[in-house]
């Protein structure tokens, strides 16, 4: 009988001791793996979301709201001309192997991300890069051949992040970074483990250790999350659960907006899309509202033209392209189709394109349009559409942000080839006031959305799904990223 | 009359018209064919076998080599640039020029050919392109989930089966014969994703008393089965009632043979003529075809292992897949064919040891 | 007639009755999304409720029971067309080099798991019903030449195909006037058998996105687009499950009620 009391008294002092100290520990999970984890070699998102900000870092970075701001440059001085940028370094910031983080680490990774042999999928952000010279261990110098308005935004990105020569062999498997987290291992198909950088500069993590998981399947994904198998799920695929999870005091459901405008990409130099009428009759043969409501259960913000609609340079040219299909049908007889035609519809893997897709070639299909559907994997999505510009309509998020450059290099995919637009490009490059890039980039958008270059459909939104006692989780996507720095348990 | 390949081929297909009943004709036609029929009795004996033996293994070589060929020519038609795919849409030309070459794409086909089987002998799976990681760390990291999952849903399918089929066969055509010809009907039409689906909702979402899939490791054995367990049932299901169905039938005919009837004539009651002479007999072509569900199970995992999104074989020949990843497809394929092809020869091999009725030429 | 093969055979009819009643009627418009009406409940519009497009449930397993058995039938017609000569032409050179070779053959598709090759042909041809009905089919192909060349041996033995040769007919002939129409009966209960294989095959196929692509209805796709909407509207989910389950029940009940039928030998219980 004493027994008894004794266990029970243990048991329940046990348990008010756990729960008096928050959790410290984290499990998110994210639908991409990484195929490896060096984010200045390959492409895949997925490599940025676990290690931009936890491991690695760079002269600057974006917060949850955006802004860029000071990163491993603690300032920086731009010369008058703006073609000089020389970064003062924050001292004492030590790799995750001890080795310290100096200007000549800087030099090394610039150098090497815009080398002959790299293999750097954004080489284009370090182009204009001419000479890194290092002034002293705690000071860069950056020269570019001519002023460009972005180029702290640039040095924001994942693939600019800073690395070691000492351990850039092995950074694929063994990534050494500079962040508040350190890498500890890596079960490929199944999950990533992070602890927590206790040499770390800056202000050190609240938690101790993070684990990621590699979810893709939408409804193991509901499962998961219903399950409480994972604490946090960054980019929730499946839209239809969230009310769901909403209701369920368990829960919270953060929705925020990402850089991903979802077009209806359309290859300029095909025929029948070579003619302005006939984009136009596409344009308005899309009820966007439809689109939104049917592929993404209502998640998602209209777009008129290529760009964010919570940009502040955002114009709102939606009206050019209003869901009317009598006048789809009319601009179809002015073009010469009044039978209509046929083309197709390849689409990638993501459940907004696939469908959306089922969704749009039904309403082309009102209007006298016959959309053949295939389905893709990625690589043959690159290989048929990306590459080959073998296609008529595709569907396809654009997660870069302030990509409206694409618009004015005739070689991309949906290859337009406007003057007017690729010399405003050329000119934004070069304007850094920001009225002045306003109007340019005004123009841009205008420009783009009354030639009807893709059908612009809407702003792919971002769910994220926790337990309701997490807290500092990014709502939005300015990058992809999931930010543990800042991310803790309530108590 | 000596052994030959042929005269196996004969006496099998016999046996293949006489047991194989409806849906398992399939299973049947397989396991019959490998059957052994070795002959000959006495000192002449033991050169039949090693002849035999050797001639199997000739026969395993010569399946390997064709197999390798049909994989690595498949597998190198598969439209689709890794380079592409791997840097991403905005990648430039010059950055895809170096992996490429990095991956040995500029080869001639047949040295990629022949460096690749020379590879897979030395053990060498040669370097996935995605991960890249050596292609034998991604196997033995993978194989720790399918082998359990597949071993764990053979036991679950032999424990569930064997009494079923013992059951109905010895009480057949009264009720509880039909029920259990009822129920392995249903499991064989079911299709194993939808009951997969209708599990995770029932024991994992609603009664969470399972997790809704993934696999934690084996640092916790018993976590560790949990996990497999919901994907095992969805995996041994359709598999019991083919099984059940065919322990059933093959303990029928058992039981219609002469020497039950000389058994019960000797005075054994019906139960022990069932236990002593039937069952150990019917055994028989039944563990064959366990010793070829081993090799089912572990290819058919690919949909299970997708819907309990567990990291196994199955899942990595999927993702190798989509993502062009030709290095990882051909070993992973590769290495589960040799496996069928394995099991096949030890289960002939074991077969000829087992069976004394078939020693004995008539 | 035993209950099995009439249950079996009410069963398979209906799902056969409805893919052929549908090339004359269907309640709705399938190819027509109708978003606002999505996920109804079945009602008195919709017997079998609305989809997450806004799509009639009755009409998309009518178009969907059309695919499945074009695919199941077109595949089982591959193993019939290829195999059964195959395995003709193998029992009449019984013993040969050829018919080890075909054996061997069928031995290595055995070997072969399934699945990824159907994955791996789709992946080369892009995945469509056609490309699923030979994936299917080349796996039918070794079963029915398998059964064939077994059916067919022992007949060689036969007195009257002893005097067949006598009379100094060709091995084609025979096979073909004489062996082929004994052994029709098991050839149509493989068949029925086959078909249930190739309508669960096609599902499977579809579930992962490899089969008949939108807007062509299919079983397994709606099972897999219903996935995530299960605890929604269960109604999406449960009822192409239930008629998968349902056709390949009654074809397989249909399949061993034949059998029974056609062989009168039943063996007894001797104990």
């Amino acid at each position: 009988m004493k027994n008894s009391v004794f266990t029970a008294t243990v048991t329940a002092v046990a348990l008010l001791a756990s729960m008096a100290s928050a959790q410290t520990d984290i499990t998110v999970a994210i639908q991409l793996e990484p195929p490896n984890l060096d984010p200045t070699g390959g492409a895949a998102q997925a490599i940025d979301s676990v290690l931009y900000s936890n491991v690695f870092e760079g002269l600057t970075r974006f917060e949850g709201d955006g802004a860029v701001v000071p990163g491993l440059a603690k300032s920086w001085d731009i010369s008058n001309d703006g073609t000089v940028y020389t970064f003062n370094l924050n001292s004492g910031v030590l790799f995750h192997d001890g080795t310290s983080m100096d200007a000549e680490d800087v030099k090394f990774s610039l150098d090497r991300a815009r080398s002959e042999e790299s293999t750097n999928a954004q080489k284009g952000l370090f182009s204009g890069i001419t000479d890194v010279a290092v002034m002293n261990s705690t000071t860069v110098k950056v020269t570019l051949d001519q002023p460009n308005g972005s180029f702290l935004f640039n040095m924001a990105w994942g693939d600019a992040v800073i690395v070691a020569p000492e351990s850039i062999d092995d950074i694929a498997s063994n990534p050494i970074g500079t962040g508040a987290f350190a890498f500890s291992d890596w079960v490929q198909g199944d999950r990533l483990e992070l602890v927590r950088n206790d040499s770390y500069w800056g202000t050190a993590a609240v938690l101790e250790s993070a684990t990621f998981r590699f979810i893709s399947d939408p409804t193991a994904a509901f499962a998961a999350v219903m399950a409480e198998d994972v604490d946090v799920f960054v980019g929730f695929p499946a839209p239809e659960n969230l009310p769901q999870f909403e209701a369920d005091g368990r829960f919270q459901v953060l929705v925020g907006n990402t850089e991903g405008e979802t077009i209806l990409s359309t290859n300029n130099k095909m025929p029948p899309f070579d003619n302005l009428l006939v984009r136009k009759a596409v344009a308005h043969a899309i009820d966007r509202q439809a689109i939104i409501d049917g592929a993404m259960f209502g998640y998602g913000t209209p777009i008129g033209t290529h760009f964010a609609p919570h940009n502040p340079d955002y114009v709102d040219l939606i009206g050019n392209s209003s869901y009317d299909p009598a006048k789809a049908k009319a601009l179809l007889v002015e073009a010469g189709f009044p039978e209509g035609f046929s083309t197709t519809l390849k689409l990638p893997p993501p459940s907004y394109a696939r469908r959306g897709g089922e969704i749009i070639a039904s309403q082309l299909r009102q209007v006298g349009i016959t959309a053949e559907i295939s389905n893709l994997e990625w690589s043959q999505w690159i290989e048929e559409v990306f590459k080959a510009k073998d296609f008529g309509l595709s569907i396809v998020s654009h997660t870069e942000p302030m990509d409206i450059g694409i618009y004015a290099n005739p070689e991309y995919y949906f290859q337009y080839d406007n003057a007017v637009f690729q010399a405003l490009m050329i000119e934004l490059e070069a304007t850094t006031d920001p009225a002045g890039r306003s109007a340019l980039l005004a123009e841009a958008q205008t420009i783009i959305s009354e030639d009807y270059v893709n059908g612009y459909l809407f702003e792919l939104a971002v769910a994220t799904v926790a337990k309701a006692d997490v807290r500092g989780l990014w709502v939005n996507q300015p990058t992809a990223a999931v930010d543990l720095t800042v991310v803790s348990w309530a108590d | 009359m000596i052994f030959t390949y042929r005269n196996r081929h004969n006496i099998i297909d016999k046996a293949v018209l006489n047991i194989c009943s409806s849906q398992e004709t399939t299973i049947h036609i397989w396991c019959c064919f490998y059957r052994l029929n070795a002959c000959a009795i006495g000192p002449v004996r033991f050169f039949k076998v090693i002849r035999y033996t050797l001639g199997r293994l000739l026969s395993l070589i010569i399946s390997l080599v064709i197999a390798s060929l049909v994989i690595f020519s498949v597998i190198e038609i598969i439209p689709g640039d890794p380079a592409s795919f791997m840097l991403g849409i905005n990648a430039r030309e010059d950055t895809l020029a170096a992996l490429r070459s990095e991956m040995g794409l500029d080869q001639p086909l047949v040295v990629r050919y022949f460096d690749w089987v020379i590879g897979l002998l030395q053990g060498d799976f040669g370097n996935s392109w995605t991960y890249k990681t050596p292609v034998s760390e991604l196997i033995s990291d993978r194989i720790w989930v399918s082998l359990p999952l597949a071993i764990y849903a053979l036991i679950l399918s032999t424990l569930i089966a064997f009494p079923a089929g013992i059951l109905a066969a010895s009480r057949r055509g009264g009720a509880s014969d039909v029920t259990i010809m009822g129920a392995t009907q249903m499991g064989v039409a079911i299709p194993n994703f939808w009951f997969a689906m209708i599990m995770v909702l029932i024991f994992a979402i609603h009664l969470r008393w399972f997790s809704a899939g993934g696999f934690p490791g084996w640092s916790n054995p018993l976590q560790g089965i949990k996990s497999l367990t919901l994907p095992a049932i969805s995996l041994a299901l359709p598999q019991a009632a083919i099984l059940a169905r065919i322990m059933r039938s093959s303990l029928l005919d058992m039981l219609s043979e002469d020497f039950i009837r000389t058994a019960r004539a000797k005075g054994l009651t019906r139960g022990q003529a069932l236990w002593r002479h039937a069952v150990r007999n019917a055994l028989i072509p039944v563990l064959t075809i366990i010793g070829l569900q081993f090799s089912f199970l572990l290819a058919g995992g690919i949909i299970i292992e997708q819907i309990f999104f567990l990291p196994g074989l199955g899942r990595l020949i999927f993702q190798a897949i989509s993502a062009r990843d030709l290095i990882v497809v051909e070993s992973v394929v590769m290495l589960l064919v040799f496996t069928v092809i394995i099991v096949n020869f030890a289960v002939d091999i074991a077969y000829a040891a087992v069976d004394p009725r078939l020693r004995i030429k008539a | 007639m035993k209950p099995g093969l009439i249950i079996g055979s009410f069963l398979s009819i209906i799902f056969i009755g409805l893919a052929f009643f549908s090339f004359i009627w269907i309640p709705y418009d399938i190819e027509a999304l109708e978003i606002s009406n999505k996920l109804k409940n079945p009602n008195l519009n919709h017997w079998l409720g609305t989809d997450h497009f806004g799509r009639d449930i009755l009409s998309m397993i009518m178009m969907g029971a059309r695919t499945s058995i074009a695919v199941a039938l077109l595949a089982v017609g591959i193993g019939v067309v290829i195999g059964v000569p195959l395995g003709l032409f193998s029992a009449a050179r019984r013993g040969s080099f050829i018919d080890e070779v075909i054996m061997r053959g069928n031995d290595l598709i055995f070997a072969f798991p399934s699945l990824v090759i159907a994955i791996l042909i789709t992946a080369v041809f892009g995945p469509s019903a056609v490309n699923a009905i030979v994936a299917i089919g080349i796996f039918n192909i070794p079963v029915f030449a398998r059964l064939t060349r077994a059916a067919a041996l022992p007949l060689w033995e036969r007195d009257f195909i002893l005097s067949a040769r006598v009379c100094g007919k060709s091995e084609v002939r025979i096979s073909i006037e004489h062996i082929l129409p004994n052994i029709t009966n098991l050839m149509i209960v493989q068949g029925t058998i086959q078909f249930s294989l190739g309508i669960l095959a096609e599902a499977s196929l579809s579930y992962i996105g490899l089969g008949a692509q939108p807007p062509t209805a299919s079983w397994g796709r709606m099972l897999a687009d219903a996935q995530t909407l299960v605890s929604i509207a269960p109604h999406v989910a449960l009822v192409p499950g239930l008629a998968i389950l349902l056709m390949v029940l009654g074809l397989n009940l249909m399949g061993d009620g034949l059998r029974d039928l056609f062989d009168p030998r039943i063996k007894g219980d001797r104990t």
